[in-house]
């Protein structure tokens, strides 16, 4: 997955989905079942750099910092195409197909998408405060949506623009080789639930 | 109007016939093989290929199409693929896109999934009518093509393996694919086209379930063939492949 000339920044997800019943629910059992093969494929797919794992775990459904019944996924990605791919063009779709059997709707943003430097892997209180601005204040360079995306050059210019609020955050380079972001229409609504 | 003036382009038999035959491959196209497919002279099919290009409804680029490169390897051949715009024209006009990404949107919002699905697997049920569920993958394609999917049959003797992405095609088919032995492909019928193309990339899992409730209606769930979904990057997302091979 390493390109020569690697992009200075790599985009960062996180989802968090609220399970209908808990993961040993007979229930739950196919979304189970496609959970290793699809965290499989995302480990192959192009542009793929990085999913959150618990400690001596094959994924991250263990790991519940945002409630007791709160699944949580934090990726990142070279290209914001690159988990637009994965997300909706590839096995993946299957589960979101099938999320309403799985998982509660969801009133508030579950997705939240930002730019990282390349390199950087976020941690999980990054990810939810993310998702928290998200949520408080609507999509902006900081946090958005595929509906409401950035690019890292808009989210660069923006962190130039405020002074860094936290001492040790790191300011991406001012020049990117990020291309633009893809005119197609993107969905307003969910993505990776895996 | 550029809409309207691009698709009387297609009145013009030898450009239609050079415009569904491009269209068609799914691939880049040079000039002879337009004007062998079309029947007419190279100077005459480049003529209308451009004039295509020209309206927008086909792109052309260029590329060596023997392979070889540096000096010698000759001037690098114009080909030609379907251009990616969506034309149509309504007379009177009519905005169905509108209404169909309003009522996507709120289905979304209000989580309408399952209440979508059965629509769609009961309108699917009613264009089949009272006909058996559909008999082979041959009827299948012949079904698709009438509802504009542009089926193609994948697999079988010629074999996919080996095109980028076919191993990550398997491994992404997830517990589907535990029932294939690696190394023999059973034929399926992908599609090239999505009819909803615009509401399928905004709302994605919503309708592409739609499409999945919709072609299982119209193929039906029991006969000798079966829809599944299996989406990959540029097509349709589901596919069409015997019941046999993959019983779960």
């Amino acid at each position: 997955m390493t390109a020569s000339t690697p992009p200075a920044a790599h985009l960062a997800q996180l989802n968090v989905a609220t399970l209908r019943h808990p993961l040993d629910d007979p229930r739950i059992a196919p979304f189970v079942e496609l959970l290793d093969p699809v965290n499989a494929a995302a480990d192959d797919a192009p542009g793929f750099v990085w999913r959150l794992v618990e400690d001596g775990a094959a994924d991250a459904t263990g790991l519940r910092p945002a409630g007791e019944d709160v699944i949580v996924n934090l990726t990142v990605w070279e290209t914001q195409e690159a988990l637009w791919d994965f997300a909706y063009r590839s096995g993946h779709l299957e589960v979101m197909r099938r999320r309403r059997e799985w998982f509660e709707r969801h009133v508030e943003a579950h997705l939240v998408l930002w730019w990282v430097p390349a390199g950087h892997l976020p941690t999980v209180d990054e990810a939810l405060e993310r998702l928290a601005d998200l949520r408080a204040h609507g999509p902006s360079p900081r946090a958005f949506t595929f509906a409401s995306a950035y690019s890292a050059a808009e989210a660069a210019q923006n962190l130039q623009a405020i002074p860094p609020a936290q001492d040790d955050q790191v300011v991406p380079p001012a020049r990117h080789e990020q291309p633009a972001t893809s005119t197609r229409a993107t969905p307003a609504g969910d993505a990776a639930a895996v | 109007m550029e809409d309207i003036n691009a698709i009387a382009m297609l009145q013009d038999p030898v450009r239609r016939r050079l415009y569904e035959y491009v269209a068609g491959q799914g691939r880049e196209v040079g000039r002879n093989e337009a004007a062998e497919a079309a029947g007419v002279a190279r100077t005459l099919a480049a003529h209308h290929l451009d004039k295509l290009t020209e309206a927008g409804l086909l792109e052309s680029g260029s590329r060596r199409l023997t392979g070889r490169s540096g000096p010698g390897a000759g001037r690098p051949a114009k080909v030609y693929t379907r251009a990616a715009a969506e034309r149509s024209v309504s007379l009177p006009a009519r905005d169905y896109r509108t209404a169909a990404e309003l009522l996507a949107e709120a289905a979304e919002e209000a989580g309408l999934d399952a209440g979508l699905c059965a629509a769609a697997r009961r309108r699917g049920e009613a264009l089949r009518g009272s006909a058996a569920p559909c008999g082979g993958l041959e009827d299948a394609m012949a079904v698709l093509a009438a509802r504009g999917y542009e089926p193609h049959m994948e697999g079988g003797a010629e074999g996919v393996i080996g095109e980028a992405g076919a191993e990550g095609a398997i491994e992404e088919a997830g517990a589907a694919a535990v029932a294939g032995q690696a190394g023999e492909v059973a034929p399926v019928v992908r599609m090239r086209n999505c009819p909803f193309h615009a509401v399928a990339e905004r709302f994605p899992p919503l309708v592409c379930g739609m499409n999945l409730a919709l072609l299982e209606g119209l193929l039906g769930t029991d006969g000798p063939v079966r829809a599944r979904m299996d989406a990959r990057p540029g097509e349709c997302c589901v596919v069409v492949e015997s019941s046999k091979t993959n019983d779960d």
